[in-house]
């Protein structure tokens, strides 16, 4: 009781901190100057209309580039902590083989929908540029679409050697785009080493569509393999 | 009430689910829900994040023919909040992968998911 009193007590001060946020908070009219410079700056210079990705994969690929290597690091710390247990316990390999296969409609659903959810999953890759979408988030959708296929069928192997072979070589080129911008272009990781091409063409943009592909490789390999990693 | 901005309903929303995110965390002895918890919170701060961003009147910032490139400036929404919360999505699924896969070790090491047994680094 004293405990469900003090978090009440926590919950409700946090709560009047908000409170106070939200009574003060007012509609911005105009954007910031930061934003101000990206927006115009992402059309202009990079060719790219969709702004955020423009930022994403541009100004802020850096940061990107960071965050695929955190990610990396999830999906090696994971099966490394996973790992370590799964030895010490031997009945977890029966119950691997004793796992109930899906019902019909799953499976049948799944071999429906994998080939639209990967065409899907491309598309958003590949036109990240021109609007909504990019490399994480398609990448996000090839893991779902992973996840379905271990849902529906769960004797599925997924094919270790050949993900962590792509994720790796996604990685390499990225470095090398961003390596080919600090010599040939304004710095690293400039996307225009490659021509800017018509606004709002498919290839425009220099090298955001290449740099979003690699991304969307590498987020949807490192992903599927974190989900594979929670099934064994 | 009906002259509410659109962004501060979202972001009471998000403030909202914030809070409840945090009532999850500590009024719960399960960690299977202290993790939901935790993801509640992470949700809430990206909602709020991304009503911060918002303009009066504003669209994505996506030129196209609805938006053309000299109207950008006025009419679209700040764009830094949205790429923002695109990287904190991907680090909050990789923060959410460590937790679970800490509760499965923690499972096996205890049978119990019960936060209350684990009692070694209890202070």
């Amino acid at each position: 009781m004293m405990r469900r009193l003090a978090v009440l007590l926590a919950v409700a001060l946090v709560a009047l901190i908000f409170a106070g946020l939200i009574r003060n908070y007012v509609e911005q009219e105009s954007l910031r100057p930061l934003a101000e410079t990206y927006v115009k700056s992402v059309p202009q210079e990079l060719g790219a209309p969709n702004v955020i990705t423009g930022i994403l994969l541009t100004f802020r690929a850096f940061d990107t580039l960071g965050e695929v290597a955190v990610l990396f690091m999830v999906a090696a710390g994971v099966g490394l902590v996973l790992s370590a247990g799964g030895k010490t316990e031997s009945g977890t390999d029966s119950t691997t083989d004793e796992r109930k296969a899906a019902s019909e409609l799953v499976q049948n659903g799944a071999d429906i929908l994998l080939p639209l959810i990967f065409i899907f999953a491309a598309y958003i890759i590949m036109n990240g540029h021109l609007s909504a979408g990019g490399g994480f988030q398609g990448g996000a959708v090839i893991a779902s679409g992973v996840m379905l296929l271990l849902l529906a069928k769960p004797a599925t192997q997924l094919a270790h050697d050949f993900l962590s072979f792509s994720e790796s070589l996604a990685g390499v080129l990225f470095v090398l785009v961003g390596v080919a911008g600090l010599i040939f272009a304004g710095g690293f990781l400039d996307n225009r080493v490659l021509p800017l091409g018509q606004f709002g063409a498919f290839f425009s943009a220099g090298a955001i569509p290449v740099i979003s592909l690699l991304l969307g490789i590498k987020v949807g390999a490192e992903l599927s393999v974190i989900i594979d990693r929670f099934r064994n | 009430m009906a002259n509410l901005p659109i962004s501060t309903i979202v972001l009471t929303t998000g403030f909202v689910l914030m809070l409840i995110g945090l009532w999850g965390m500590f009024s719960h002895r399960n960690i299977l829900r202290i993790i939901i918890g935790v993801s509640l919170l992470d949700t809430g701060i990206h909602i709020v994040m991304v009503a911060i961003g918002y303009i009066a009147r504003g669209t994505a910032p996506i030129i196209d023919k609805a938006l053309p490139v000299d109207e950008a400036v006025q009419r679209a929404v700040d764009p830094v909040p949205s790429a923002l919360v695109v990287t904190a999505i991907v680090i909050g699924l990789a923060v959410t992968a460590v937790m679970l896969a800490y509760a499965i070790r923690l499972y096996q090491s205890k049978g119990t998911l019960s936060i209350d047994a684990f009692t070694e680094s209890k202070w």
